[in-house]
């Protein structure tokens, strides 16, 4: 799965068809997303300021990005200072053959893991066995989605499609084959399952020599690296083993220590609703007889740079993975994380997987048809990503073809072929638009058009409103405008009236 | 070409579009945010690091430094902790009552000999009121990072209220960056099995959070 696509994956919109007739996933989605949000409302409430932080946190990003050659010079002399190793890897298989020949380097055959998206985009996990070393995940949520052979569908709650009456059949089942088995007459209560899986994992961590992490944040100045975690595996793979590695894309460096004090503070509200995760850990080198004696950075382009290259697209690169955008978006609660094709589900996985992989295939160009455009996810980002925004300017591009910065180059997209990305793209608006509740925030997008004020429709309606005149787009409810504008009163409400 | 070459080749084309006069780094961000959220006494303060620590079940005590020992020989007591893991610097009177076996923290230790010790007690850099949170920065009173991982049981003592900071802005101004930190706020918890808390997977699955007043 190099590029991180999920192999054989179908497009979003079949994909999303068969998430949302499993009930199964639905329950557990549902329940999971609205729990999460109404929590991350009252933690978010307790800060006066948050709307400056919010601010500050998209300025220090945006002004990073714009400096990125700068600060990342800079990490790495701080790194090196402190008694790391920097390594530079413009791919998914530079990634992997670095980290591949550092841990033979040591002499191993096994790595513990630390829950790290960069890894899971770049396909470390098989790129090493490959080379016969096994890596195990020790999040708790990725070690039931490892034992149960199964693809993360959500950024913090990996295994949130799981209930527990499942996870115990996968501990059962499959515990004995990595290691120590599940305990006898195992129940599904989550104490019971915590422990099976303590037990379980404590005896990989206390052997354990290569430690592998990605990080939250670097931070230029100091060449600090930051974690931040709940449940100690972190802690327990950043400092039991005596190598680390750590694989962490170049957006997350923030050019100094005190920007810090800004996302330790939007991060766990915005992602786990909490006032602070239980554990942060936070590194520079290597310490003397305090935690592993060496230590390796990979610094991770691909694709990064590309969407870098976008003037609209790049405020992507300045997502920290809190998730909050998942849980409030409505294809999101509907589909599931695994009908994205991509390690980044949801709303930020619209546009970030696209940008990081190109719209070549099937699964990158409907991508960004997988939203109702209602804005929620803007409204709950907390480094202001206007997602909308990006959504739209990605469908005029599978649609018209137009500049794009691919492996470096810049290069001229083709359109997509055929109609299949409108076709894509009704069928994700289906979903949302069976639902009415999801529109209610719908005037976002109506003054977002009024000040686009298209010409011509953004993305698939293109087509159509090539041979007719756009009327002026009044503020109205997004519904309201669709169904009128779509002209024959069908509004395409339903996935069956989907063209 | 290196890899490194390449990548920040590949970043400098990507910023073409980025004006010369772009601003610096000291005037890009708009700090006006808050360096602490709310108007607090000290003692106040001090009690709201209570409330946030027992909200995420951490056991909170208080004493005055002269009830310390008393108070820890009670705790290890009542556990049945018969090993007890000892940073280098720990005052010592902080532990003149107390039964257990010392264990020093020593860097020959193997992990899986530290996974046999029941308890751990250490001080602490600082504690943040508002998110209810204790940061270890590996002073000689607290030791390795490893051994308040491992031990299932970590009794950890703050003096109050000079080591209480009310905010995360305030810690940071505080820590020293080049030291490895662990923040710690509650004992290990997951919510991955259909979002329900449970403490422990890894971590120490007790904390008990020491507030020490002068005597
Ligand atoms: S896009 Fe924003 S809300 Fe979504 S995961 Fe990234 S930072 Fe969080």
């Amino acid at each position: 799965m190099s590029g991180g696509t999920f192999v054989g994956m179908p497009a979003f919109p079949a994909a999303a068809r068969e998430a949302v007739g499993d009930t199964t996933l639905r329950a557990n989605l549902r329940h999971a997303t609205h729990t999460i949000r109404n929590k991350r409302a009252r933690a978010v409430a307790e800060l006066s300021d948050w709307d400056l932080l919010r601010e500050a946190g998209k300025q220090i990003k945006d002004h990073t990005l714009r400096h990125l050659d700068r600060y990342l010079v800079q990490l790495e002399e701080s790194v090196e200072r402190a008694g790391g190793t920097v390594h530079w890897a413009c791919d998914a298989e530079e990634a992997n053959r670095i980290v591949a020949d550092l841990v033979r380097a040591t002499g191993e055959t096994e790595v513990v893991k630390v829950k790290s998206m960069a890894t899971q985009e770049i396909g470390l996990n098989e790129a090493l066995e490959a080379e016969g070393i096994r890596a195990y995940e020790t999040d708790l949520a990725e070690l039931i989605v490892q034992l149960g052979r199964d693809r993360p569908s959500h950024i913090l709650v990996p295994a949130i499609h799981r209930n527990r009456g499942e996870i115990r059949d996968i501990f059962r089942k499959e515990m004995a084959d990595w290691g120590r088995p599940a305990p006898d007459g195992l129940t599904d209560t989550p104490t019971e399952l915590a422990e099976a899986a303590r037990l379980h994992l404590r005896e990989k961590f206390l052997r354990a020599k290569v430690g592998i992490s990605g990080a939250n944040f670097m931070v230029a100045e100091t060449g600090t690296l930051v974690v931040v975690e709940s449940e100690g595996n972190g802690r327990m793979c950043l400092t039991l083993p005596e190598t680390l590695i750590s694989v962490v894309g170049i957006e997350k460096v923030v050019p100094g220590w005190r920007d810090l004090e800004v996302f330790l503070q939007t991060l766990p509200r915005s992602s786990t609703a909490e006032r602070m995760n239980p554990y942060t850990s936070m590194w520079t080198g290597t310490t003397d007889q305090d935690g592993p004696n060496a230590f390796h950075l990979v610094l991770l382009d691909n694709g990064r740079t590309d969407t870098l290259a976008d003037e609209v697209g790049r405020q992507a690169l300045r997502c920290i993975r809190c998730s909050a955008c998942l849980n409030v978006c409505p294809v999101y609660e509907r589909a599931g994380g695994h009908a994205y094709g991509s390690v980044y589900p949801g709303p930020i996985g619209a546009i970030l997987s696209p940008q990081l992989r190109g719209t070549g295939s099937d699964i990158d160009a409907s991508l960004p048809y997988a939203s109702s455009l209602c804005g929620a996810c803007y409204e709950v980002c907390p480094v202001a990503i206007d997602i909308p925004e990006v959504l739209v300017h990605l469908r005029e591009r599978v649609v018209q073809g137009g500049e794009a910065t691919r492996g470096g180059n810049r290069v001229m997209l083709k359109p997509a072929k055929g109609h299949a990305a409108e076709r894509a793209a009704m069928r994700a608006a289906g979903l949302a638009f069976a639902r009415p509740g999801a529109l209610r925030a719908g005037q976002r997008l109506a003054s977002r058009t009024r000040r686009l004020h298209p010409r011509t429709l953004p993305g698939p309606g293109r087509a159509w409103s090539a041979s007719r005149d756009l009327p002026e787009v009044p503020v109205e409810p997004f519904r309201d405008w669709w169904q009128r504008t779509r002209g024959d009163g069908s509004g395409g409400t339903t996935e069956g009236n989907a063209q | 070409m290196s890899g490194r070459d390449r990548v920040l080749g590949r970043v400098r084309r990507a910023l073409a579009d980025v004006p010369a006069d772009d601003l610096a780094y000291e005037t890009a961000v708009d700090r006006g945010y808050a360096r602490e959220h709310g108007g607090r006494t000290v003692e106040e303060t001090v009690d709201l690091l209570a409330e946030n620590l027992a909200d995420y079940r951490a056991i909170v005590h208080r004493c005055t430094e002269d009830e310390v020992s008393d108070l820890l020989m009670r705790l290890y007591a009542e556990r049945g902790s018969e090993t007890v893991l000892v940073p280098p610097e720990l005052p010592p009177h902080w532990l003149a009552a107390a039964d257990p076996v010392r264990i020093h923290d020593r860097a020959v230790s193997t992990p899986h000999q530290l996974d046999r010790v029941d308890s751990v007690i250490t001080g602490c850099a600082l504690a943040i009121a508002e998110t209810g949170t204790i940061v270890l920065d590996g002073s000689p009173d607290q030791g390795r990072r490893r051994i308040t991982l491992v031990p299932d049981h970590h009794v950890c003592v703050v003096r109050v209220p000079g080591q209480v900071v009310a905010s995360v802005p305030q810690a940071l101004e505080r820590l020293a960056p080049l030291r490895p930190l662990t923040w710690i706020s509650g004992p290990s918890a997951t919510s991955d099995i259909e979002l329900d808390r449970v403490e422990g997977v890894h971590g120490p699955r007790t904390l008990e959070v020491v507030l020490m007043s002068g005597a």
